[in-house]
C-alpha cells in the first residue's frame, strides 16, 4: 500500500477520493459519538464534565497518531530521499499542533472545576506540552531555512528524535504520580469505562482519526501542487 | 432535562467544544484553501508553459 502510494500520480488519484470520502466517514462518526456522548447519563463523580471526555481524549490520541505519522514519513523521507514522504510529514505538523492545542486548551477546560486548578506541571499535561512545542519546533525549523532539502533533513531529524516523548506520554500516569488520572482505556484487563461512555468515545476516537486521515490526504495533496507550482515557476524563470 | 442542558459546569463546557469547533473550522479551511490555491497556479503556469 504504501509502496504503491509512493508514486505521486497514484497518490493524486487515490487522495483525489479517498479525502472527501475519509471526512464524510469522519463527520459521520464524531456526530454519532457527540449524539451519544450527550445522551449517557452524567457521571456520578464528575456530572456533567463528562461531557469533554468526548472531544479531549479523542484529541490527545489523534495528537500522538499524528506525531506517529509525523514521525514515520520523516523516517521515510531520510532513508529513502522521497519527496512525497516529505511533503506528508510536512502536511501532518500543523495538524498535530492543532489537535494537541485542541487537547491541551479542552483538558484545561476539564481540569479547573474537577481539579481546581487550569494547569498543573504534572508529568501527563508537560509531556503533552512538549509534544506541541515539538510539533511548533518542527515548522518553525522547517521555516528558518531557505534551502528546502537540508530544512527538510533537519526538521526530519528533529521529527525523529521527538518520537521519544509518544511512549513519555502514554507511560507518563504510570511512571510518576501525577494529578491527570490513570489509563483507563488502553491497559492491561480492558477498559475501566463504562459502556455507556466507552461506545460514544469509541466512536468520537474513531471519528478523529478518520478526520485526521483526510486533512493529511488534502494538505499532502496541497504540499504537491505547490511544488509542483515551484517547479513550474522555476522552470519558466529558466526559460 | 434537555441533553444539551450542561448545568452548572455550562461555562467550562461549551468552551471546550467552542475550541474544538475553531480548531476543526481552522484545519478544514486552511487545508482546502491551500490545496485550491496552489493547484490553480501549478495550472496556471503549466498553461502558460504550452506552446
Amino acid at each position: 500500500m504504501i509502496a504503491a502510494l509512493a508514486n505521486p500520480h497514484r497518490f493524486m488519484a487515490f487522495s483525489r477520493w479517498a479525502a472527501p470520502a475519509l471526512g464524510a466517514l469522519a463527520a459521520a462518526l464524531i456526530l454519532a459519538g457527540l449524539a451519544m456522548g450527550f445522551a449517557a447519563p452524567p457521571d456520578y463523580q464528575q456530572g456533567q464534565t463528562v461531557r469533554i471526555m468526548f472531544i479531549h481524549v479523542p484529541a490527545a490520541w489523534t495528537a500522538m497518531m499524528a506525531y506517529g505519522a509525523l514521525g514515520a514519513a520523516s523516517f521515510f523521507h531520510l532513508v529513502f530521499r522521497h519527496s512525497l514522504a516529505d511533503a506528508a510529514a510536512k502536511a501532518a505538523a500543523p495538524l498535530g499542533a492543532a489537535f494537541t492545542f485542541m487537547a491541551l486548551v479542552t483538558g484545561s477546560l476539564w481540569g479547573r472545576p474537577m481539579w481546581g486548578t487550569w494547569w498543573v506541571w504534572d508529568a501527563r499535561l508537560t509531556s503533552v506540552l512538549v509534544l506541541f512545542l515539538l510539533f511548533l519546533g518542527y515548522m518553525a525549523l522547517r521555516a528558518s531555512i531557505d534551502d528546502e532539502a537540508k530544512a527538510a533533513r533537519a526538521a526530519a531529524i528533529l521529527a525523529l528524535v521527538g518520537l521519544i516523548n509518544l511512549p513519555i506520554i502514554k507511560y507518563s500516569v504510570d511512571w510518576w504520580n501525577t494529578l491527570h488520572q490513570g489509563e483507563s482505556i488502553f491497559r492491561a484487563g480492558g477498559p475501566t469505562l463504562a459502556a455507556v461512555y466507552l461506545i460514544p468515545l469509541a466512536l468520537a476516537g474513531a471519528g478523529y482519526s478518520a478526520a485526521f486521515g483526510a486533512l493529511w490526504l488534502a494538505r499532502t495533496r496541497a504540499e504537491v501542487w505547490r511544488r509542483r507550482a515551484a517547479s513550474l515557476a522555476l522552470q519558466a524563470a529558466l526559460a | 432535562m434537555s441533553v444539551l442542558d450542561a448545568g452548572k459546569y455550562a461555562a467550562f463546557i461549551w468552551p471546550a467544544y467552542g475550541v474544538t469547533a475553531l480548531g476543526f473550522a481552522w484545519m478544514i479551511i486552511d487545508s482546502v484553501a491551500r490545496g485550491r490555491r496552489w493547484r490553480r497556479e501549478a495550472e496556471r503556469l503549466d498553461k502558460a508553459r504550452a506552446p
